[in-house]
C-alpha cells in the first residue's frame, strides 16, 4: 500500500483550472476572428499572429528571465491578450506598432503588477489606448473591409460609422439623415462596416458570449449591464432632442461596444468580484462611452469607459458585498 | 420546479456506487475500541474499569453536563484496558478496548424485529431516554441529539425537519436505510414530534433517491401530520441552514440556531436511532456505513457495532486496493481523511471512502484570477477570496466583519477554485483565530 494522503476536506475538486477557462475563452474569440478574416484577409491574419506571438514572447521573457519565475505563457492568457490587442487595432497597422503594443500590454499592463490576476486594468486596452495616443493617425486610418484581400497596407481607408457620425453632427447634420449614409443595422450587426478587425460583427460576439455563459466562463451581468446603460443612456438623450443625439441603436451596434462589453470588461482579474459589483461597473462603463461618444473628443471611448472604470474595482469591491445568508427578514409568525 | 436553498451550492459527480445495495450486517470483531469523546461537547466519563465483563448495551461511559452523552457497549466481553488511540481526528485520545466474548444482550433490550407503532411515552420521558441512550446527530456533526429536542424558554418550534438528503457524493447510508426501515422513520419522526410538541414534519430528500421518495411518501399517508418533501440536487443541501432555507425558506441569521426561526432538525438516521431507543429500549452502539471508492470491488452499506476497526468493514467490500492514496472517514467533501485503518467506527462514522493514488493529491496551487466563482458557489454569501487572503494576512477584524464565522466548512469553494486554491484550509485557520478573540473579548 502507498503512504496514506492526509489532508483537510474537501478531497475532490470540479476539474476546472485556469486553462479550461482561458482556452474557452479563446474559443469564444473564434467567430469574430473568423469574420475579420474574411473581411480584412492577410491584414487579419498578420496582425492577430504579430500581436499573439509578441505577446506570449514578451511574457515569456520577462516571467523567465527579470522575475525568474516558470513560465505560464501556456495558461492562455497571454494568448487572449494578443487576440484583443489584435482585435482592436486597424488591420493595417504597421508591425513594429504591433509590437510595441503588445510589450505595453503585457509588460507595463499586467506583468509589472505581478502577473496573471494582478492587473488592476485590462492588459489589451492598456496597450490599445498606449497605441492611440501614440500613433493617432495609423491608429484611426482603417482599411475598407473587403472580401478575402491578399494585400497588407490598404489604401483605400474607410470612416467608421462613429466617427461619420460625430463629424456629421458637428457639421450641423440631422443625426436620422446620416444613417443613409452608413450601412445598415443589419449590415452592421454582420459585420459590414469599417472598424478595428475583431469589434465588427456584433453577432459573432454574441455567439461567443453565448458559448462563455455556457460554459459558465463569465455571467451575463457584465455585458447586459453595459450594452442596457448605453442603451438607456443615448435613448433618452436621443428622444429629448433627436436634432442631435444619434438613436441608441445605433450606439449599441457602432463601434467597439459589443466586443468591449462581452470580452474587455468581463475580464477576470480588473473586473469586480461580486455580482452586484458586476453590475454597478458594467452601467458605468455603459454612461462613461456614452459621455465619451456624445460630449467627448474621441468618437470611441468603450477603452477609456472601461479602463477608467478598472480603477473603481477595488472601491466596488470594498463596499458592494454578496447578499449574506440570513440578511433577509427571516421569519416572521 | 423542486425546491432547494437559495444561495450558491454545487453539484459534484454524485458516485453512489452502493446505492441500492442491501444493509449487511457486519460480523463483530475480535477486539473493538470505543473512544468517550465520539460527540460534540464534553467527552464521557468511564464508569468501568479493566477487567470489568460487559455486554451488548452496557453503560461504559456517562455523560457530563447537559452537552454531552453516555456510550454504551457495542459487544459483549471483558474490559482489556482504557488507553490513548487515534481516532478520525488524527489525535490520541483516550479510548475503552474491549475483547470481545460471544454477543450476550442486556436483557432489557427488545430484540424483536417486530414494528412498535404506539407511542406510550411522555415529551419528557422520550428526551430523557434519547439523552441516556446515547444519541448524537448521526449524520456526521453528532451534536447530542436529546439538547435539539429542550426548547430553550421564550423560543418556540412548529415544525420539524427530518435531514434525508445525504447530499454528499458516494454515501449511501442513510438512503438504504430509508428503503429498509421506512416504518421505524416513521415512528421514529412521530416520537420527535411528540417530544418537541409540534404536528407537523418534513422529511427532505433529494430528488436523486427516487426509490425512497416513492416508499416514503406510500407510507406516510398513515402518519398524519408528516409529509416528504423532495428537493433538487445541490450540495450542501444537508447543511442545517440550507435544508430549513429549502423546505421552510426560512434564513437563520448569523451565529443563530435553527430554533431562531421555529425549527429542529434531525438526521433521518438519527430517527431509526431515536425508535429503537424509545420503542425498543435499545441505545446507539451500532450504525450503517457505506464502504466505498471508485477502486472498490464490493462498494456496500454495512450495519456496524461502533468500536470496529475500519479494516474489518474495508475486508468485507473487498479489500484494500493495491492503489490506495487516501481513505477518508464520511463523504469527500467533509470526510476527514483517517492516517490508518486502525481507526474505529465511531456515532458519526456516516462513511469509509477510498480515494486512488492519482485522486488522492491535489493540484499545484496557481494565482487567484479573480475569477469570482467561489462568491458564486458560497452557500452563505460570503467571499471566500478574501476570506483566505486576510487569514493568511492575519487581519482578523476584516475577516469577522466579512463574516467568517457563519463559513459552514462546505468545500464548496475549494472545489469550485480553478486555480486549485486551498479556500477552506486558511479559512480554518482564520475562523479559529477570530473564535478565539471573540471569547476573549467576552470574557
Amino acid at each position: 500500500m502507498n503512504t496514506l494522503t492526509i489532508s483537510p476536506s474537501p478531497h475532490i475538486h470540479s476539474g476546472d483550472s485556469v486553462k479550461k477557462n482561458m482556452y474557452g475563452v479563446v474559443i469564444a474569440l473564434v467567430p469574430a476572428l473568423l469574420i475579420s478574416f474574411y473581411n480584412f484577409g492577410l491584414g487579419a491574419f498578420v496582425v492577430t499572429a504579430t500581436a499573439v506571438i509578441s505577446c506570449m514572447l514578451f511574457e515569456h521573457l520577462i516571467q523567465v528571465y527579470l522575475m525568474k519565475q516558470q513560465t505560464t505563457i501556456w495558461d492562455g492568457s497571454a494568448m487572449i491578450t494578443g487576440l484583443l490587442l489584435a482585435f482592436n487595432i486597424p488591420s493595417n497597422l504597421p508591425i513594429f506598432i504591433i509590437v510595441i503594443g503588445a510589450l505595453v500590454s503585457i509588460g507595463i499592463g499586467k506583468m509589472s503588477f505581478g502577473g496573471l490576476g494582478n492587473n488592476p486594468f485590462n492588459p489589451a486596452l492598456v496597450g490599445r489606448v498606449f497605441l492611440l495616443i501614440s500613433f493617432p493617425v495609423q491608429m484611426t486610418s482603417w482599411p475598407a473591409p473587403n472580401v478575402l484581400p491578399f494585400t497588407y497596407t490598404d489604401v483605400i481607408t474607410s470612416a467608421t460609422p462613429l466617427s461619420v457620425m460625430k463629424e456629421a453632427i458637428a457639421s450641423g447634420e440631422l443625426p436620422t439623415n446620416v444613417l443613409d449614409q452608413i450601412p445598415s443595422y443589419r449590415d452592421m450587426f454582420l459585420g459590414l462596416q469599417g472598424g478595428s478587425a475583431g469589434e465588427m460583427a456584433g453577432i459573432a460576439i454574441l455567439l461567443g458570449l453565448g458559448f462563455m455563459l455556457f460554459r459558465k466562463i463569465v455571467t451575463w451581468h457584465i455585458p447586459t449591464a453595459v450594452i442596457a446603460s448605453v442603451f438607456v443612456f443615448t435613448g433618452i438623450l436621443h428622444y429629448t432632442n433627436p436634432m442631435m443625439y444619434a438613436p441608441p441603436m445605433f450606439h449599441i451596434l457602432s463601434g467597439g461596444l459589443f466586443l468591449g462589453a462581452v470580452f474587455m470588461a468581463t475580464d477576470y482579474s480588473s473586473s469586480p468580484m461580486s455580482k452586484k459589483g458586476g453590475i454597478i461597473f458594467g452601467i458605468g462603463i455603459g454612461v462613461i462611452t456614452v459621455a465619451i461618444r456624445v460630449f467627448g473628443a474621441y468618437p470611441e471611448g468603450i477603452s477609456f469607459a472601461i479602463l477608467i472604470m478598472n480603477a473603481f474595482v477595488p472601491l466596488i469591491d470594498k463596499y458592494i458585498k454578496p447578499k449574506r445568508f440570513g440578511e433577509k427578514p427571516a421569519f416572521a409568525k | 420546479m423542486l425546491k432547494t436553498f437559495s444561495l450558491g451550492g454545487i453539484h459534484p459527480p454524485e458516485n453512489k456506487f452502493s446505492a441500492g445495495k442491501k444493509i449487511e450486517v457486519l460480523p463483530v470483531p475480535a477486539q473493538v475500541a470505543v473512544p468517550i469523546a465520539q460527540h460534540i461537547g464534553a467527552p464521557a466519563i468511564p464508569v468501568v474499569a479493566k477487567g470489568d465483563v460487559v455486554k451488548v448495551g452496557t453503560l461504559l461511559a456517562k455523560s457530563v453536563g447537559f452537552v454531552s452523552t453516555n456510550i454504551h457497549s457495542p459487544v459483549s466481553g471483558s474490559l482489556l484496558k482504557i488507553d490513548d488511540v487515534l481516532d478520525s481526528s488524527g489525535y490520541r485520545k483516550s479510548t475503552i478496548i474491549i475483547k470481545v466474548e460471544g454477543d450476550e444482550w442486556e436483557e432489557s433490550i427488545d430484540r424483536s424485529t417486530q414494528l412498535k407503532k404506539e407511542i406510550t411515552a411522555s415529551s419528557e420521558e422520550i428526551i430523557k431516554t434519547i439523552a441516556n441512550a446515547g444519541i448524537v446527530g448521526l449524520g456526521g456533526a453528532t451534536f447530542p441529539s436529546h439538547v435539539k429536542l429542550s426548547v430553550p424558554p421564550g423560543k418556540t418550534c412548529d415544525i420539524l425537519i427530518i435531514n434525508a438528503v445525504e447530499c454528499e457524493p458516494y454515501l449511501t447510508a442513510d438512503h438504504q436505510l430509508m428503503l429498509e426501515k421506512g416504518h421505524e422513520i416513521m415512528v421514529g419522526t412521530q416520537i420527535f414530534m411528540k417530544a418537541l410538541k409540534v404536528d407537523k414534519a418534513i422529511i427532505a430528500i433529494e430528488n436523486n433517491k427516487q426509490d425512497a421518495i416513492k416508499h416514503l411518501q406510500s407510507l406516510s399517508s398513515a402518519y398524519p401530520g408528516i409529509s416528504i418533501e423532495p428537493l433538487k440536487v445541490q450540495y450542501p443541501q444537508g447543511g442545517e441552514k440550507q435544508l430549513i432555507d429549502a423546505c421552510i425558506k426560512r434564513q437563520i441569521p448569523s451565529g443563530k440556531l435553527p430554533i431562531e426561526v421555529g425549527t429542529v432538525v434531525q438526521n433521518v438516521g438519527t430517527t431509526v436511532a431515536v425508535y429503537e431507543a424509545v420503542q425498543k429500549n435499545k441505545p446507539l452502539f451500532e450504525r450503517v456505513v457505506t464502504v466505498t471508492g471508485k477502486s472498490m470491488t464490493k462498494p456496500s452499506n454495512f450495519l456496524a457495532r461502533i468500536g470496529t476497526p475500519i479494516s474489518s468493514l474495508i475486508e468485507a467490500a473487498g479489500g484494500l486496493p493495491e492503489d490506495t492514496g487516501k481513505i477518508v472517514g464520511g463523504g469527500p467533501m467533509m470526510g476527514k481523511a483517517l492516517v490508518n485503518t486502525d481507526i474505529p467506527i465511531t456515532k458519526g462514522s456516516s462513511g469509509i471512502l477510498i480515494i486512488k493514488n492519482e485522486e488522492s493529491k491535489r493540484k499545484p496551487v496557481q494565482n487567484c484570477i479573480r475569477c469570482g466563482k467561489c462568491i458564486t458557489v458560497c452557500p452563505m454569501g460570503l467571499e471566500p477570496y478574501l476570506l483566505m487572503t486576510v487569514s493568511d494576512k492575519a487581519m482578523y477584524d476584516i475577516a469577522e466583519e466579512r463574516r467568517i464565522m457563519d463559513c459552514i466548512e462546505c468545500g464548496s469553494c475549494s472545489y469550485t477554485c480553478p486555480s486549485s486554491r486551498p479556500l477552506l484550509d486558511y479559512i480554518r485557520l482564520g475562523k479559529g483565530k477570530v473564535g478565539q478573540i471573540m471569547r476573549s473579548r467576552t470574557k
